[in-house]
């Protein structure tokens, strides 16, 4: 793998992780539990989305093969896609789909803040905007996840399940592919592993105050990075997809 | 704490300064459950074009108004105080710097 | 005071043009009416989200699907200003959704009904959207102030709405055949619709004449209507598009478009909950609802505990 290639994957992920998380979020718009969390949700997924299409863009410029971000998001199918399996999950009720964001924003922080320090202009001129946009992403959804800990006995057990339910999709974040250990190498992106115990003191700390038990499972599924996702992926792309795929080459 | 009809949250009005050096204004109301969650929500609510530097949020029954009825007597009196106002004073032509 | 005097008061303030603000005596049928049109207006905008949020995940490009998500975010806060100013007059928001999910309460009958091809997410911007500005730039010279004031946020804010929509159609328009047809069948369905947005003729409309005389409304609703008509009709021309309304003419003499009948029939069979999409609606209003309710409990509930362990 040539490290044009390590960086197209990587970036293509990045895009994926971000339009799939934003995708899903932007499900609770009209739906959320109050009206000002639909306003709330709906920014959140506003900056996933334009951050995924910053990195769609860019990993369409150094593949060279003239896709665009619609292709790139349009026009792959789950196979393709190279996202972590927790970013892809169904929304849930309201605890599931905050503990997603947690677990997800615990780990998308650090790893933007060193993304702010590479050498690669690009993904530095991404993460500088983006950082800003996850420090309010990761406020969100850790006060949330003390509401819901702290707040009464129902919320509790909702938050306590969802953490069960989705705490074994953690583990493939800090797994790096070729891809990444190239470009960690070569001192572009962070070891992903070295993220691990900043992630952990944030999902520690939080977990304390909203009395919530780590979960103690050690399984962890993984795949999602490599294509191997679980089923909601593929029913999400046929929604997400269905005119451009219907209408092939139309513009829009 | 689930009473039989839900309790709404508690009302905010919420005061937007839109640049350094201004006073912040009042921009309308919203719901949150606490002060922090006031904030986050004006933010999200109100600022979402770019108009905010600063966010103050008040709960709603903190507020202390005067009444309509309180209006004659509070606010005409400053009417006929026509010589606070600068333009009272007639200047000589010409003068300058004042 | 006399209860007369009050009244008199009050009319010579409006006829003034001063605003009403909330702490001021106001009759009790103005506050009635106001409340009526403001959580009516309130409910418009929340329910308005579900039929364009419906192809938030299908928009054709991240463009689109960022525009798509930013401006119905723009709706539920819309709805929130709104609910807002209704709560001056002391009606508090709980009050306004129960009744709202009671059944009690209207909402624009436009959003019963549905959002079938992606050309309806421009067809709503332009001529649903376009609609509301008319009605909406009216209402921010309003006379009760904190209604007015939503009305000037709102304006600022909607002017994207209505644009965002005529260019979806016009990229339609320019596109393939499918697409142009596409466009076109979403006019065909949406313009009648958009027409009886406008409510009901004056000589028929209940509160026409007493929300003219407090300044509530400034305008007739045929008025408006046709202001509607004139500045649209010519735009579905510029696109290529076809407005389906067999007696529509530019008339000389008045200067204005002479145009069809509107089938009232169906605005009420709408209205009484016989749309195409009214059960859904209120199905999809009402589960949001109940499901959320753990989740404002449990806010409000460590909230609470909060406040309590910062006293101790």
């Amino acid at each position: 793998m040539t490290q044009q290639e390590a960086l197209f994957r990587f970036a293509l992920r990045m895009g994926d992780n971000t339009l799939v998380l934003g995708h899903r979020i932007s499900e609770w718009c009209g739906h959320a539990p109050v009206l000002e969390e639909d306003i709330a949700q709906a920014n959140i997924a506003l900056d996933l989305i334009g951050q995924a299409r910053n990195y769609l863009a860019y990993a369409g410029e150094v593949e060279g093969k003239g896709r665009g971000e619609d292709a790139l998001a349009y026009l792959r199918d789950s196979r393709e896609y190279i996202n972590a399996l927790i970013t892809e999950q169904p929304k849930g009720d309201f605890a599931h789909t905050i503990v997603r964001s947690f677990l997800w924003d615990a780990f998308h922080l650090p790893l933007l803040k060193a993304l702010a320090n590479s050498p690669d202009e690009r993904l530095k001129g991404i993460a500088e905007k983006a950082v800003k946009e996850v420090t309010y992403h990761l406020r969100h959804s850790s006060e949330w996840l003390v509401r819901f800990g702290d707040g009464t006995g129902e919320s509790h057990d909702r938050a306590q399940a969802a953490l069960n339910d989705l705490w074994r999709f953690t583990g493939e974040l800090f797994e790096a592919d070729d891809a990444e250990r190239l470009l960690a190498k070569a001192g572009i992106i962070p070891q992903l592993e070295n993220l691990k115990a900043d992630w952990n003191a944030t999902v520690d700390g939080v977990l304390k105050e909203a009395t919530l038990q780590r979960p103690a499972g050690e399984w962890m599924a993984s795949g999602g990075k490599h294509g191997m996702h679980t089923e909601h992926l593929g029913l999400m792309l046929a929604e997400m997809q269905v005119l451009q795929r219907t209408h092939p080459g139309a513009t829009w | 704490m689930a009473t039989k009809h839900e309790k709404d949250w508690p009302l905010w009005e919420i005061f937007i300064q839109s640049k350094r050096g201004l006073d912040h204004k009042h921009v309308g109301s919203l719901h949150a459950a606490d002060a922090q969650m006031a904030v986050e929500n004006a933010r999200d609510v109100y600022t979402r074009r770019g108009e905010g530097n600063s966010i103050w949020a008040v709960r709603a029954s903190d507020i202390h108004a005067s009444r309509p009825e309180d209006q004659g007597a509070f606010f005409d009196p400053a009417d006929d105080k026509v010589y606070r106002h600068p333009t009272f004073y007639p200047m000589p032509e010409g003068v300058k710097y004042i | 005071m006399s209860a007369q005097d009050n009244e008199a008061l009050f009319q010579q303030r409006v006829d003034d043009e001063q605003k009403v603000e909330p702490r001021d005596w106001m009759p009790a049928e103005y506050r009635k009416n106001l409340v009526r049109q403001i959580s009516q207006h309130a409910h418009s905008e929340v329910v308005g989200m579900l039929p364009e949020g419906n192809w938030i995940t299908r928009a054709p490009s991240l463009r689109r699907k960022a525009i798509l998500l930013a401006k119905v975010q723009d709706e539920a806060g819309h709805g929130l200003y709104l609910y807002s100013a209704a709560e001056t007059l002391g009606t508090g928001r709980d009050e306004m959704i129960d009744q709202l999910l009671a059944g009690k309460a209207k909402y624009s009958s436009i959003f019963n009904y549905p959002s079938l091809t992606w050309a309806d997410i421009g067809a709503i911007g332009w001529l649903v959207d376009g609609a509301a500005i008319i009605n909406q730039v009216m209402l921010c010279r309003t006379s009760y102030g904190p209604y007015s004031r939503a009305m000037v946020r709102i304006c600022k804010e909607e002017s994207f709405h209505n644009r965002q929509g005529y260019d979806i159609l016009v990229t339609l328009c320019k596109g393939t055949p499918a697409q142009k047809a596409m466009a076109q069948d979403a006019l065909d369905r949406w313009w009648w619709p958009s027409l009886m947005m406008f409510g009901p003729s004056d000589k028929d409309s209940p509160h026409s004449a007493q929300s003219m005389k407090w300044k509530i409304k400034r305008q007739g609703n045929d008025e408006l209507r046709q202001v509607f008509i004139d500045r649209t009709v010519p735009q579905a021309e510029l696109i290529g598009l076809k407005v389906p309304d067999p007696k529509l003419k530019w008339n000389e003499s008045t200067q204005h478009y002479d145009w069809g009948e509107i089938n009232w029939e169906e605005f009420h069979q709408v209205i009484q909950g016989n749309g195409p999409c009214n059960a859904e609606r209120m199905a999809a209003r009402r589960k949001a609802h109940a499901e959320g309710a753990w989740v404002r409990e449990a806010a409000l509930a460590y909230a609470e505990k909060k406040a309590k362990r910062k006293a101790a």
